[in-house]
C-alpha cells in the first residue's frame, strides 16, 4: 500500500513561483537573444556535476516521489554537499511499475523503487563514494544487475524521442527546456521558414493524430488555414478520457514546452492568434505545470504579442473539463469551451472550417503537437524514416493491466505487439497466460494471442477489428472474461453518453442489459446474434463517434471469444472465473484440514466448521469475494473456484477432517 | 444569499464576466463549496447573464459537479479499465462495505461520500483509492479498515 | 442562391443552395419520417429516424437528412434496405419508452414493428411482444419542447438536466410559474403527450 499527499500540490506551485524570483528575466527579442540566453544557462551548468534526478510524475507522486525528495534535500544539506551536488525533479520517466525512480547523473545509475529510508545510503555510497546500491538497481531474468538506465531492457527497446526529455528537466523551469534546444524549432519556423514551408513540411511528414482517429496532421492544418476567416483557432486536446492511458498527462505534466512550441509552430502555420488548451481536471499536477510553464513562456516573450521579435502574435487559455468522456470528441470539446454543454453537433461541416463559434479550429492530441517540433527541428525526411508505410514516427502506449512493466512506452510504428508486451512488458505475472490485448480504448477492440505478430500501425489495428486509439494497451490474461470486458467498456459508456441522439441512449443501454443478463446467468439463445443486430443499427445511425463506435468492443470480443459467450449463455458457464452468479467456491472435504483460516477470515462469516471440523461454505450466504481461495495455505489446496458445474452436496456438520500425518506441522 | 453573490462576483470577475467561462465559474465555486447549492447556481446564472435551464444542464452533466452536499471526506475508488482487470469491483465491494455507502452517495452522518472515477492515471498501483486527496494502491481489508478508522476519529 | 439537382428515389429534384436533404425532399413531396424536427427549430439531429443513404461514386454513407446540406449530383435513398432495417429498430427502441403513443403507432405500422403488430393482430401491447422490455418514461427526449422554448419563445422555462439514459426534461418552477399558465405551445409540440404530466409533477413538487 502506498500513499500521496496531493494537498503538497498547491506547495509545489507556491514554492515555483518563488523560483521565479530568483531569476533575471529579461524578454527576448530575437532568436539571437534565444541563443545567447541558452548558451548562458549551459555556461552555468556543469555537465559533470552530479545530480540526482527524482521522477516527479502522478504515478511517482502517488509512491511518495515527494518524501524522497525532502530526504535528498535534508540529506545532501546534512552532509554539506549542497553546493557540490544538485537535486531536479523530473517529468515523469514511464517506468510506472517501479516508481520512484532516481537517475544519478552524469553517470545515469538508475535506481527504482526508493523510499525516504533508501535516501541515506545512496547519499553516502553513490553520491559520497561513488559506489552503486545493488538492490536498488534493476535486475533482470537471470539476476543480473543493470546499472544505466538506457540499459534496462524496458528501455533499451523503446525509441523514445518524444518522450524521452521528460527524464530530463523540471517542468517547472523553462530554463531546463531552452538548454535541451528547446523553442529552436519555433525561432526555425519564425525567421527561417514561410508559413508554407511550416505546412508543408508537416505534411511531408505524414504526421497522423495520435488521440485516435489517425488523421493527416498536415491535411488538417491545411483545411483550417484555407478556410476563409479572419479569426482562427488551434487547440490542444488534453481531455485523454480512455480509461487506462496516460500518456498525455505525463506528457503535459512532465514536460509541457514541447507541447506548447508545437501548438506555436501550428499555430504560425495556419495563421491563428489564440490557442486553447482543454485539459480534464481529474489531472490537477498536469493543470498546475501547464499554467506555471504558459507564465514563463511569456516572460521570456515566447508567447503574447510579438513572440521573440518576430511579429506573430499568439497566446493560449486553458480550459479545465468537468467529468464527461463525450467532451473529448472534437466538436464537442469545442461547445464546452463555448461555455455550452460539451455535446458533440450534429453536422457535417468539418470543425477546421467551422469550430469554435463557427470559426476554423484545429483540433490535435497532445501527443501530435509535440512531435511537431521534432519534425521542423529534424526534418521530413528523418521523420519518415522511422515507422511504417502508413504510419510514421512513433507512438506512445501506456502499457497497464495484466503485465509486469506496467508504465509509458514509445515505440516505432511497426515494432510489434508482442514485442511491445513480452520484450517491453516483460510478459505477464504470476505465470499467467496471456489472452488479450485491448487497445483503442472503449472505441477499439481485443487482439487474441493469434495476432500478437501484427505492427502497431493505424490500418492494421483497424483490419483486425480494433484501434489504434489514443494509446492505451491494457493486457488481459486467462483470468479476464471477455463477455464481462464487454459488459465493463458498455457500462462505461452507458455512463459517459450524452443521451442526445436515440441509438446511443437507447441502444447501449438494452445492450449493457443483454449483457448483464448474460453475466447473471439469464443468457438466452440468440442474444448474441441480437447483439450484432443492435450493434449495427448503433454503429449506423449514432450521432457522433461515441454511439459509432460503442459497439467495437462487443463486436470484437464476439469475433474472437464466442465460444466464451457461448459457454455464458448454453453452459452458464465463465471459462476465466469472473462472473459471480456462474461461479461458486468450495471446499473440499477430502482436503481440508479445518485450519480455521478461512472460517475467521470470511467478510459474510459463510463458513461453518471448527477445530478438526470440515470447513463448509454456506453457499447462500457467500459473497464470492475470493478470500477464502486466497487465505487457505498453498499446502492445503482445499479451496477452488468452481463454474458451469452443479454444487456438489456438502458433508454434514460436524464431520470430521481427515488430517494428513506426516506432512510435518 | 449575500455571502454567495459575493463568492460568485469574486470568481466571475477572475474570468472578466465571460459567459464562454461558464463551467470554468462553476468548478472554482464547486472546489470552494465542495457542492453547488441552488443559491450558488441562481447566483452564477445572474452575474453571468446565463438561462438558469443552462446553468442546471451543465451542472448536471459533468461528474465534477455535486448538487448535493458532500460528506466531510471523499472516497474515490477508480474503476479505469487497468484498475478493472486488476480487481477494482472487488475494491469497490470492499469499501461499500466497510463504509456502507454506495457509490455516488454520502453517509447519513454525512462523513463520507464514495464515487467512482474513470482512470487517475497511475495504472502500476491499480487498483486505486483516493481518500482526501490521498492515494492508496491494492489497499487490502485490514488496511482499508485502518484508513477509514483514522478518518473517522480525525478531529 | 445558385440552385443545385440531386437525385432522390431515382427521382431529379431540385433545390437551393445551403437546404438540407429533408427539406428538400419535404419541398418535392417525398415523405421522410421524422420526431425531433420542426419547421420552426434549428435542426436537432437527436432521433436519427431521418436517415437516409447517400452515395457517392462507388461509397455509400447513412446520415441524418435534416443536418445534411444538399450537393449537387447526390445520389439519396430514402427507403433503401440499411434505411428501413434501422429505422425499425429505432422505433422498436422508442416503443420501450413510449409504447402505443399515436405517431410511433403510426410509424411503427408502416415499418412493421413487434409491438404494433400485436396491436394490430390482438388488441395489446405486452411486453412479450415488443423486442425489448417495456420501461415507460413517455418521453422520447427529442427537445422539441425544450427547443421551442429557448429558440422561440425565448423564455427558458423549461430545460435538459442530466446524461446518458439519467436524461430528463424538466419545467424550471421559478420561471415555469410565471410563464407557463399563459403559454403551454409546447403541449401540442410534444409527440408523446408527456408534458402536461411532467407540467403537474413541477408544479406539485414546487408547492410542497
Amino acid at each position: 500500500m502506498v500513499s500521496l499527499q496531493l494537498r503538497n500540490l498547491n506547495r509545489l506551485l507556491l514554492q515555483s513561483k518563488l523560483n521565479r524570483e530568483e531569476r533575471n528575466v529579461s524578454r527576448l527579442n530575437s532568436a539571437a537573444d534565444l541563443e545567447r540566453l541558452r548558451q548562458e544557462i549551459l555556461a552555468h551548468r556543469d555537465p559533470n556535476k552530479p545530480c540526482v534526478t527524482i521522477c516527479s510524475g502522478t504515478g511517482c507522486h502517488a509512491y511518495g516521489s515527494e518524501a524522497v525528495y525532502e530526504a535528498f534535500v535534508k540529506e545532501i544539506h546534512r552532509n554539506g554537499l549542497r553546493e557540490k551536488i544538485d537535486i531536479r525533479r523530473t517529468g515523469c520517466h514511464g517506468f510506472c511499475e517501479r516508481g520512484t525512480l532516481v537517475v544519478i547523473f552524469p553517470e545515469e545509475i538508475c535506481y527504482l523503487r526508493v523510499r525516504p529510508k533508501d535516501v541515506p545510503e545512496i547519499v553516502s555510497a553513490t553520491l559520497t563514494e561513488k559506489k552503486v546500491v545493488d538492490h536498488l538497481l534493476y535486475e533482470d531474468a537471470n539476476g543480473q544487475r543493470i546499472v544505466h538506465e538506457g540499459e534496462i531492457p524496458f528501455y533499451s527497446h523503446q525509441s523514445r524521442i518524444v518522450f524521452g526529455n521528460n527524464r530530463l528537466i523540471d517542468p517547472r523551469r523553462i530554463d531546463d527546456y531552452i538548454a535541451l534546444g528547446g523553442y529552436n524549432a519555433l525561432a526555425k519556423a519564425l525567421f527561417e521558414m514561410t508559413t508554407e514551408q511550416v505546412l508543408s513540411e508537416v505534411k511531408r511528414a505524414n504526421l497522423r493524430g495520435r488521440g485516435g482517429g489517425g488523421f493527416p496532421t498536415g491535411i488538417k492544418w491545411e483545411t483550417t488555414r484555407n478556410a476563409p476567416a479572419e479569426i482562427k483557432y488551434v487547440i490542444v486536446n488534453a481531455d485523454e478520457g480512455d480509461p487506462g492511458a496516460y500518456m498525455d498527462r505525463s506528457l503535459l505534466e512532465g514536460n509541457p514546452h514541447s507541447v506548447l512550441e508545437g501548438l506555436l509552430i501550428g499555430a504560425y502555420a495556419i495563421g491563428s492568434h489564440q490557442g486553447f488548451v482543454y485539459v480534464r481536471q481529474e489531472y490537477p499536477l498536469a493543470v498546475g505545470n501547464l499554467n506555471i510553464a504558459l507564465e514563463q513562456a511569456r516572460e521570456y516573450g515566447l508567447l503574447g504579442l510579438n513572440i521573440l521579435g518576430s511579429g506573430f502574435d499568439f497566446d493560449v487559455k486553458v480550459h479545465r473539463g468537468a467529468g464527461a468522456f463525450v467532451s473529448g470528441e472534437s466538436s464537442a470539446l469545442m461547445t464546452a469551451i463555448e461555455g455550452r454543454v460539451g455535446e458533440p453537433r450534429p453536422k457535417y461541416i468539418r470543425t477546421a472550417v467551422s469550430g469554435i463559434w463557427q470559426r476554423p479550429s484545429n483540433l490535435n492530441n497532445v501527443e501530435t503537437w509535440a512531435t511537431v517540433p521534432l519534425i521542423i527541428n529534424k526534418g521530413a525526411e528523418w521523420f519518415t524514416s522511422i515507422g511504417t508505410e502508413r504510419s510514421k514516427g512513433t507512438k506512445i502506449f501506456s502499457l497497464v493491466g495484466k503485465v509486469n512493466n506496467t508504465g509509458l512506452v514509445e515505440v516505432p510504428m511497426g515494432t510489434t505487439l508482442r514485442e511491445v508486451i513480452f520484450n517491453i512488458g516483460d510478459g505477464i505475472p504470476g505465470g499467467k497466460k496471456f489472452k488479450a490485448v485491448q487497445t483503442g480504448g472503449p472505441s477499439g477492440g481485443v487482439i487474441p494471442d493469434s495476432l500478437l505478430d501484427i505492427p502497431v500501425d493505424f490500418d492494421e489495428l483497424t483490419k483486425v477489428g480494433s484501434m489504434m486509439g489514443s494509446g492505451g494497451m491494457i493486457v488481459m490474461d486467462e483470468d479476464t472474461c471477455m463477455v464481462d470486458i464487454a459488459r465493463y467498456f458498455l457500462n462505461f459508456l452507458a455512463g459517459e453518453s450524452c443521451g442526445k441522439c436515440l441509438p446511443c441512449r437507447e441502444g447501449i443501454y438494452q445492450m449493457l442489459k443483454i449483457l448483464n443478463r448474460i453475466c447473471e446467468g439469464n443468457g438466452r439463445e440468440g442474444d448474441i446474434e441480437f447483439l450484432e443486430e443492435i450493434s449495427e443499427v448503433v454503429r449506423d445511425f449514432s450521432l457522433c463517434a461515441l454511439g459509432q463506435t460503442a459497439p467495437n468492443p462487443i463486436l470484437s470480443t464476439i469475433r474472437y471469444f464466442r465460444d466464451e459467450y457461448e459457454a455464458h449463455i448454453k453452459e452458464k458457464r465463465c471459462p476465466a472465473g469472473v462472473c459471480k452468479a456462474l461461479i461458486f467456491y468450495y471446499i473440499d472435504p477430502q482436503k481440508c484440514q479445518a485450519c480455521m483460516i478461512c472460517l475467521r477470515d470470511c467478510p459474510a462469516e459463510a463458513i461453518t466448521g471448527g477445530k478438526n471440523l470440515i470447513h463448509i461454505i454456506d453457499q447462500e450466504k457467500c459473497t464470492k469475494c475470493g478470500t477464502c481461495l486466497e487465505v487457505c495455505p498453498p499446502r492445503f489446496g482445499a479451496v477452488s473456484k468452481l463454474s458451469g458445474v452443479k454444487v456438489p452436496e456438502p458433508v454434514l456438520q460436524g464431520t470430521e477432517a481427515i488430517r494428513k500425518r506426516g506432512k510435518g506441522k | 444569499m449575500v455571502q454567495e453573490l459575493a463568492q460568485i462576483d469574486e470568481i466571475v470577475g477572475k474570468y472578466a464576466g465571460d459567459k464562454s467561462a461558464l463551467i470554468q465559474v462553476l468548478l472554482d465555486a464547486q472546489c470552494q463549496n465542495r457542492w453547488l447549492p441552488k443559491d450558488i447556481l441562481k447566483g452564477v446564472s445572474q452575474r453571468l447573464g446565463v438561462p438558469l435551464t443552462q446553468i442546471y444542464h451543465i451542472a448536471s452533466f459533468y461528474k465534477a459537479f455535486s448538487l448535493m452536499p458532500k460528506g466531510r471526506h471523499s472516497v474515490s475508488v477508480c474503476l479505469g479499465t487497468a484498475c478493472q482487470v486488476r480487481g477494482a469491483p472487488r475494491l469497490l465491494d470492499k469499501v461499500t462495505e466497510t463504509l456502507k455507502v454506495k457509490s455516488g452517495e454520502t453517509s447519513a452522518d454525512m462523513q463520507f461520500s464514495l464515487d467512482t472515477v474513470n482512470c487517475l492515471g497511475c495504472c502500476a498501483l491499480g487498483p486505486v483509492m483516493v481518500v482526501d486527496g490521498e492515494y492508496y494502491g491494492k489497499p487490502s481489508a485490514k488496511e482499508l479498515e485502518q484508513i477509514i478508522t483514522a478518518k473517522q476519529i480525525e478531529p | 442562391m445558385s440552385e443545385v439537382t440531386l437525385i432522390i428515389n431515382d427521382e431529379e429534384v431540385k433545390a437551393k443552395e445551403g437546404m438540407t436533404i429533408l427539406e428538400a425532399a419535404r419541398n418535392a413531396g417525398i415523405d421522410i419520417p421524422t420526431l425531433c424536427y420542426h419547421e420552426k427549430l434549428a435542426p436537432y439531429g437527436a432521433c436519427r429516424l431521418c436517415t437516409v443513404e447517400i452515395v457517392r461514386g462507388q461509397r455509400s454513407r447513412l446520415v441524418a437528412s435534416c443536418v445534411y446540406t444538399v450537393e449537387d449530383g447526390l445520389i439519396v435513398k430514402t427507403e433503401s434496405e440499411p434505411v428501413i432495417k434501422g429505422r425499425k429498430m429505432l422505433l422498436e427502441l422508442m416503443w420501450a419508452r413510449a409504447p402505443g403513443v399515436q405517431p410511433i403507432r403510426n410509424y411503427g405500422m408502416r415499418y412493421g414493428i413487434s409491438g404494433v403488430q400485436a396491436i394490430r393482430d390482438y388488441g395489446i401491447t405486452s411486453i412479450s411482444t415488443t423486442k425489448f422490455e417495456i420501461e415507460p418514461t413517455f418521453c422520447i427526449l427529442c427537445g422539441l419542447c425544450v427547443r421551442y422554448c429557448t429558440e422561440v419563445k425565448r423564455e427558458n422555462a423549461i430545460g435538459f438536466i442530466g446524461r446518458g439514459t439519467e436524461r430528463e426534461v424538466v419545467f424550471f418552477p421559478e420561471i415555469a410559474r410565471k410563464e407557463c399558465p399563459n403559454c403551454k405551445e409546447c403541449y401540442s409540440i410534444c409527440p408523446t403527450g408527456a408534458l402536461p404530466s411532467h407540467y403537474a409533477l413541477a408544479e406539485a413538487r414546487h408547492s410542497t
